[in-house]
């Protein structure tokens, strides 16, 4: 039986090697899992780690997928490093999306160039507040915030369903569900890569993305709020002896993680989409979630993490076209990244020692 | 025939001797007191009865036999039950279930709840078998707790420090249900410091202190006096004590307490009740007490963790300060270093800089603007902690390490020496050398003398008499919840201390 | 409306035993998100046997025994290695729709046997009923059987107790003696043969072939569902029939062409959920009903 003693020196180095240790794990049990499968693990390894890499438009869908991913993780970093357990990024998402679409559809004939800035204001706006009905859930009634984010993500889901369907549809789009497309000035258009042109569909709102991270970090690092974040996280009891509450701790990162959620769902409509759809994610609340852990809560790791999660699923889509594997299996290794990832922070704090089941007839009483 | 004999039981945790070569006995039928301050070796012997730990050497009799308990659930069998002072009790479940889970016969429930029923008309212990236990209050929970014990027909029940949870109703009709099993042949060992619980109830006392046995009382023959001098014992008395400033030209006091009143924010706390003192620069006042009768609730009162509800109740240099915060306080010149650590008073994963940063955000900002304040992090106190660490002679394995990789008295040391480096006008300061090594202790008792000596008025929490008496000029005692009267160091002697930690008022202690 | 009344019923099978499965894990201090991970893996794992042997029951025996397989991962992380409970579950998830999916993929196009349905003589003749209860397949019966059968383990064992006790305060149960971690895989365990046995109705007897998430995200009501129901078996029987009542009363109002959109229907169950937590964190711990006290924490002797 595996028992865990706790270790009484963390060694730094380990945090480094820990992330390298598990990617490389899990390139091996996920290649033995598709020679089990009957399927040739070198073809398929090849397709999801290396193909992604392998042509310019190629590295620019990366970057273009990531984006979301990372804006909503640098959201989500905060929130697990209070321990605040926020899984609704996903309704988040959706609520920060509904509102810019909402304000892009009520001025149609726009050319104004305030009307993005408005639209991202709003957006961060909706998703802080669709986030914060669970934080005074969990400050004024305790009640458990995994749960309560959870099945606001449900019911964000089908606000935007009722209100695609309905007042915002489309009356042209011969009956599909579908609002009208964002105004010219609503959208947020391709961005030409110096010297080369544009490529693929990589737009503006990457940028954000990327100047979002050191933004985080210098948040969480260089400010008394991420200060507050991170010893609230550790030990909350200290926290109260510097004079920090835990209510505006919690209701804080809950209304940061909902705004990035909808900043980001607004930038994914209007770069890639351009107008609602009942379905305007695609996971990634639930994808950024990964990210946060994979990053290991480190906004500068956010980036990493996000552009490995985004290869992993663009290598799910060659290697759809390529051998046949559906694309969900990329979350096959996404999920023993994760597994590995995990038990690695683990270890970190813990020893694994082996003891046997003793049986101790004289005393009758069972120890391991 | 005696029912149970410890003879020479030893007990060492590395070099720290808990019990040494303690010898008892206990007669069947007998109420029987185990008295002494904390780290006096109580809580040690009692879990070696009960199975939890074996003693280094000496043995155990056990009606008439030699024997070793090897666990609990050994100590079970032979008839030994015990109470702890916190209990192992399930919330969502009902009173029967907390009790079936415990017994180590599978029995059916609803036989079960037939016995419970009758044990409790039987004893005493009016209890609804099928309430859920977390409706009941503390009290009622305690009954759950000893029918638990009282189903497996014990021969000896160990209660620890059953009445500070109790209200004073609560313990008189214990102490009814506990003579009512004396008299049925079950033999009680009843841990407490409370002087006046054991004059009334045990027929016998044996008195722990430094890890040994120092005295056999009968209490009827003896009086809380007597009992109070062996268990302080007169060590005391040879330390020197510090003078407090002559009343007539001291200054007036900087920071008063004035009716305090804290109700218990859970079951297990204990509520301040009328607390009253008052501290004057250059002075330490010192507060005595047994752990567990308000000294976390008091520091969290002063600390401003906990706010008062009205804010005279709470006085530094005229201004009312019962409503703020830590940070305010600390702002007025008001630092506090609690019992605790790691956790508590320092973060363990976060480096010496952060931990500097944790108390003192608010000196590094470069304004005094909301902004700006925001604006300021850890790494701007680098120098600073420089500064901590040099004169307060941290010894740190590398540069800028984290707080869980310095030794417990490293770690005591820079705390101490953080809240030195603001020059705090007032003090409150619990447990500074709780496990700590002898060097880091007097170094950290000598940075303290220092401070009053500059000014400062410090309120010294401590459950070390000797510390007490030799840094305080002034002493009073916590004692479930209430502050006694404070007296000058020089005229208390060491059963004056005794009383006053036991409980014991002075008109109970003259008579 | 019997019709309707059966479609309602034989769509929430799925749902109830997840949901159940759900509950005793929850109960015993584990939040496992990975219930629809867990459901596809049963429904790809029977739908395989099927085809493979031609004898539907052995695709019951297949759906638990996958769904336990990769519950024991979870368990083997967040009971044992203490991982975070909320990015295990999520990574099981992950896992197993991405496993099912990699193994289902030979799969596509091939329908198999449907699990046959067994008539019970005589209560099947009672009227309104008969028909709608007692005229379905086993896995229908052992579904409610399952149910019944917990909630009497809950409430009435000394099993029951002992893992209700170490949800609701793992520290105190350690110190009475009892293995916390060893209740814990049990516990996770039964979820996942549960949510297994779910996701394995689907193709034996709603759609009889394999397609990509053809749970449609019933794991994740499931999850609200033992919420909704206060982590009682009996009340999972209870809100399953309302959420899944729901989404036939959605059609049904379509087609009527009831004034109140479908969604704010759908919605309902979920806020409802949110309301019940919040009246259920709001009294404490001071009664029957309450949130398993030591969910999502990991358990470690020394803390």
């Amino acid at each position: 039986m595996i028992r865990l003693v706790p270790r009484t020196e963390t060694s730094p180095l380990y945090a480094v090697i820990s992330p390298v240790a598990a990617i490389l794990a899990t390139v091996i049990a996920g290649a033995l899992i598709f020679t089990f499968l009957g399927y040739n693990a070198g073809e398929a390894l090849y397709h999801f780690f290396i193909s992604p890499l392998s042509r310019i438009d190629r590295i620019t869908d990366l970057v273009v997928k990531a984006c979301p991913l990372i804006i909503i993780a640098l959201g989500l970093v905060f929130c697990y490093r209070a321990n605040i357990w926020n899984i609704g990024a996903e309704g988040q998402y959706i609520i920060g999306a509904l509102a810019a679409g909402w304000l892009a559809l009520s001025f149609p004939d726009t050319t104004s160039p305030l009307l993005l800035p408005a639209m991202m204001a709003i957006a961060l706006m909706a998703g802080a507040a669709w986030a914060a009905i669970a934080a005074l859930c969990k400050t004024i009634f305790n009640a458990n915030e995994i749960l309560v984010t959870l099945m606001l993500s449900y019911v964000a889901a089908l606000v935007m369903d009722v209100l695609v369907r309905g007042p915002l549809r489309d009356p042209m789009a011969f009956g599909f569900p579908l609002t009208p497309m964002y105004p010219d000035a609503g959208l947020i258009t391709r961005m030409p890569l110096p010297g080369i042109g544009y490529v693929g569909q990589l737009h503006y709102g990457v940028l954000i993305a990327f100047a979002l991270a050191p933004l985080a970090w210098w948040l969480l690092h260089r400010t008394l709020p991420g200060f507050q974040v991170r010893v609230m996280g550790s030990s909350p009891r200290a926290g109260r002896f510097a004079g920090f509450s835990q209510k505006r701790t919690t209701i804080g990162v809950l209304l940061l993680s909902g705004g990035l959620a909808g900043l980001a769902g607004m930038v994914e409509v209007s770069a890639n989409i351009g107008q609602l759809q009942p379905n305007v994610s695609f996971g990634y609340g639930f994808t950024a979630i990964i990210v946060a852990f994979l990053a290991r809560l480190n906004p500068i790791g956010v980036i990493f993490a996000g552009l490995l999660v985004a290869m992993a699923e663009l290598g799910g889509d060659n290697a759809q076209i390529a051998l046949g594997i559906p694309k969900v299996v990329t979350g096959l290794f996404k999920g023993i990244l994760l597994f590995f990832l995990l038990a690695g922070a683990t270890l970190q704090h813990y020893r694994i020692t082996w003891r046997g089941l003793h049986i101790n007839k004289e005393h009758g009483e069972t120890s391991s | 025939m005696t029912l149970l004999s410890a003879e020479n039981i030893t007990k060492t945790f590395g070099t720290f001797v808990a019990n040494d070569r303690v010898n008892f006995s206990i007669e069947p039928g007998s109420i029987h007191a185990l008295l002494g301050e904390n780290g006096a070796g109580k809580s040690t012997f009692v879990k070696m009865l009960y199975g939890v730990l074996q003693p280094d050497e000496g043995r155990f009799v056990w009606e008439g036999q030699t024997l070793r308990i090897t666990s609990p659930k050994m100590a079970r069998r032979l008839g030994i039950a015990m109470v702890f002072q916190h209990f192992s009790l399930f919330p969502a479940l009902t009173v029967a279930e907390n009790i079936a889970l415990a017994m180590d016969d599978e029995s059916r429930l609803s036989g079960l709840r037939h016995r419970i029923r009758e044990a409790s008309d039987h004893w005493g212990l009016a209890i609804n078998p099928d309430r859920p236990v977390g409706e009941l209050s503390v009290g009622e929970q305690q009954r759950v707790e000893i029918l638990r014990c009282l189903l497996q027909d014990p021969k000896l029940l160990i209660m620890d420090e059953p009445t500070s949870v109790l209200t004073p109703q609560e313990s008189l009709r214990l102490f009814d249900v506990l003579r009512r099993l004396a008299d049925d042949g079950c033999a009680i060992l009843y841990i407490s410091h409370k002087l006046d619980e054991i004059m009334e109830l045990a027929g016998k006392a044996t008195i722990l202190r430094g890890g040994e046995n120092v005295g056999e009382v009968i209490p009827r023959e003896s009086s809380t006096r007597d009992m109070a001098e062996i268990m302080v014992g007169n060590a005391v008395d040879w330390i020197e004590r510090r003078k407090s400033h002559n009343p007539a030209n001291s200054p007036p006091p900087i920071f008063a307490v004035n009716g305090l009143n804290r109700p218990a924010a859970s079951a297990f706390a204990t509520p301040l009740r009328d607390i009253r003192l008052e501290v004057r620069p250059g002075e330490i006042l010192g507060i005595a007490g047994i752990s567990g009768n308000g000294q976390e609730e008091l520091a969290e009162a002063l600390s401003g963790e906990w706010l008062a509800p009205d804010a005279e109740m709470i006085c530094l240099d005229g201004r009312n300060i019962g409503h703020d915060g830590p940070e305010q306080r600390r702002r007025m010149g008001l630092e506090t270093v609690p019992e605790e650590r790691n956790g508590h008073a320092a973060v363990p994963d976060m480096t010496m800089v952060e931990n500097t940063f944790l108390t003192q955000y608010f000196s590094f900002s470069s304004g005094l603007s909301w902004v700006q304040r925001q604006l300021a992090y850890p790494d701007l106190g680098r120098e600073a902690t420089d500064a901590i660490i040099r004169a307060a002679d941290v010894r740190t394995p590398h540069s800028n390490p984290m707080a869980n990789q310095l030794s417990g008295g490293n770690l005591q040391k820079f705390i101490m020496g953080r809240m030195l480096s603001t020059e705090p006008r007032v003090a409150v300061i619990s447990q500074p050398t709780w496990g700590v090594d002898v060097g880091a202790a007097t170094a950290i008792r000598r940075a303290l003398l220092k401070l009053a000596e500059d000014g400062c008025a410090i309120i010294l929490i401590s459950q070390d008499l000797e510390e007490i008496f030799g840094l305080a000029t002034r002493i009073a005692a916590l004692n479930n919840g209430r502050l006694t009267e404070s007296h000058p160091a020089t005229d208390l002697t060491a059963e004056d201390i005794g009383l006053m930690m036991g409980g014991v008022s002075e008109e109970e202690a003259r008579a | 409306m019997t019709a309707l009344i059966l479609t309602v019923l034989a769509t929430s099978i799925p749902l109830l035993l997840a949901a159940n499965g759900e509950l005793v894990a929850e109960r015993s201090g584990v939040l496992n998100l990975g219930v629809e991970g867990m459901m596809l893996m049963g429904a790809v794992s029977a739908l395989g046997i099927v085809l493979y042997t031609g004898n539907p029951y052995t695709g019951i025996v297949a759906g638990a025994l996958a769904g336990m397989a990769v519950s024991l991962i979870f368990a083997f992380f967040a009971v044992t290695m203490l991982t975070n409970q909320v990015a295990t579950g999520l990574a099981l998830t992950i896992f197993a729709t991405g496993f099912s999916g990699l193994a289902g993929a030979p799969l596509v196009g091939k329908t198999s046997e449907s699990l046959p349905k067994i008539i019970i003589p005589l209560l099947s003749d009672l009227p309104w009923i008969g028909p709608v209860l007692f005229a379905q397949d086993l896995l229908f019966y052992l579904a409610f059987v399952i149910i019944a059968a917990t909630s009497w383990f809950l409430r009435k064992s000394r099993s029951g107790m002992i893992l209700r006790a170490v949800g609701d305060n793992h520290h105190s149960a350690h110190a009475l003696g009892y293995s916390v971690i060893r209740v814990r895989w049990l516990a996770v365990a039964f979820g996942g043969a549960c949510a297994g046995m779910g996701g394995a109705y689907i193709p034996l007897v709603l759609t009889p072939h394999w397609s990509e998430g053809m749970t449609a995200g019933r794991g994740w009501i499931a999850l609200a569902l033992v919420v909704f129901a206060s982590w009682m078996p009996s009340r999972v029987v209870v809100g399953a029939l309302i959420f899944g009542g729901i989404t036939i009363m959605q059609l049904a109002g379509q087609a009527r062409g009831w004034a109140i959109p479908s969604q704010v229907l759908s919605m309902l169950p979920y806020l409802a959920t949110i309301v019940a937590l919040v009246v259920i964190s709001m009294r404490g711990r001071s009664s029957y009903l309450t949130v398993p006290a030591c969910i999502g924490k990991p358990f470690h002797p020394g803390s």
